[in-house]
Parts: structure tokens; C-alpha cells; sequence
């Protein structure tokens, strides 16, 4: 499959970011594990993993700006839409079921992990709709 | 909306990859408009028209 220049630079800031979650998790997990960051810099620590997330966010944002190819950025828009319905859906109901004492507490975080699972159902449903994956 | 994108560009033998190249979009853009899922926007509609040396309606058409 050839990708468009838009499509190129995503992937490649995508990959990036991903890359750079990775390299600044691990030492996170190693470091509060082993209890060694406190006060400010704990805080610092904690949040570092979090930004190449928020910054794959702004890619996906970037990447709906710069593809010129409007068919393409009908279907990713689509796709943007589903997986933030998908995300409030299940945040909201499980929130309830939380409130109400039925469910365990999940971590915050966890929107972005079933946004992402989103974007990939959004994608199964521009396939089986439009006979597309992009 | 109904459009004569397939047969226009059949008249040229052009694929739909060769299309897709000279209206710089992708060849699913491509498909997508010729079998009636996507409608192209004003712009895109005005440059397929000046490619084929047309009016828009006599390329596209309401249903």
C-alpha cells in the first residue's frame, strides 16, 4: 500500500511518539517501583509517559489538517468519531456502575487505551462500509 | 448524486489509478465517487470538470 506524504510523516511522528511512551514508561514503572522519586520530581516522572500520548493526539489532529486527499480525511474524521463514541460510551457507563459500587476502579488512562481501540473499530466499519481501511 | 465519472474515463482508457494521479487523490477517492459512496466537495467536483474539459453538470447529476 503507498501512503501519501501526510500519511508518511504520521506514520513516522506515530512511530516516534510510540517509541518514546515506551522509553520513558519503563524507567517510570522501575522507579516508582523501587520507591525512588518523591515530592516534585515523582510528579515529573509520573506525568513524562502521558505526554507522547497527548502528543500521538495532536498527530492524528496534524495529520486530519495536512491530508489533502478529502476522501481520506472523510473516512478518518469518521473513524475519529467512532472511536470517541466507543471511548464516552463505555467511560460513562462504567463510571455509573462505579459510582454504584458494582464494578472495581479502573485508571484514568484508560479512555485513551479504549479511544484507541476506537480508531481500530472505526476502521473495521469504514471496511465493511465503504470497502476501504484507510 | 449520480455522476458519468466511469464513463468519461472509460472513453479515455484511463484506469482509475490513472485518474486518481492526474486529480491528485487517491484511487479509493477515485472509486468512491464513481460508484456513488462519496461526493465530492465544489473544489474537487470543479477540477474533475476542467480536466474533462466540462461543465460540472454535465458530469455530475442530482439523484
Amino acid at each position: 500500500m503507498a501512503f501519501n506524504p501526510a500519511q508518511k510523516r504520521y506514520n513516522k511522528r506515530v512511530i516516534g511518539l510510540s517509541l518514546l511512551y515506551a522509553a520513558l514508561l519503563l524507567p517510570a514503572v522501575w522507579l516508582f517501583k523501587h520507591h525512588m522519586v518523591t515530592g516534585p520530581l515523582a510528579w515529573v516522572v509520573a506525568i513524562l509517559p502521558a505526554l507522547p500520548i497527548v502528543a500521538i493526539f495532536a498527530a492524528i489532529g496534524g495529520y486530519i489538517v495536512e491530508e489533502t486527499d478529502e476522501y481520506q480525511r472523510m473516512l478518518l474524521i469518521r473513524q475519529t468519531l467512532y472511536a470517541s463514541g466507543f471511548m464516552l460510551a463505555i467511560i460513562t457507563v462504567w463510571g455509573f456502575l462505579e459510582s454504584f459500587d458494582m464494578v472495581g476502579h479502573i485508571p484514568a488512562y484508560w479512555a485513551s487505551v479504549l479511544w484507541f481501540a476506537g480508531l481500530g473499530l472505526g476502521r473495521c466499519v469504514n471496511r465493511f462500509t465503504e470497502g476501504n481501511w484507510s | 448524486m449520480n455522476n458519468r465519472l466511469k464513463v468519461l474515463r472509460a472513453e479515455r482508457n484511463w484506469s482509475q489509478a490513472d485518474l486518481a494521479e492526474r486529480l491528485e487523490v487517491s484511487r479509493q477517492s477515485v472509486n468512491a465517487i464513481e460508484t456513488g459512496k462519496y461526493d465530492p466537495s465544489l473544489p474537487l467536483a470543479f477540477k474533475i470538470a476542467a480536466l474533462f474539459a466540462l461543465p460540472i453538470e454535465a458530469i455530475f447529476s442530482a439523484d
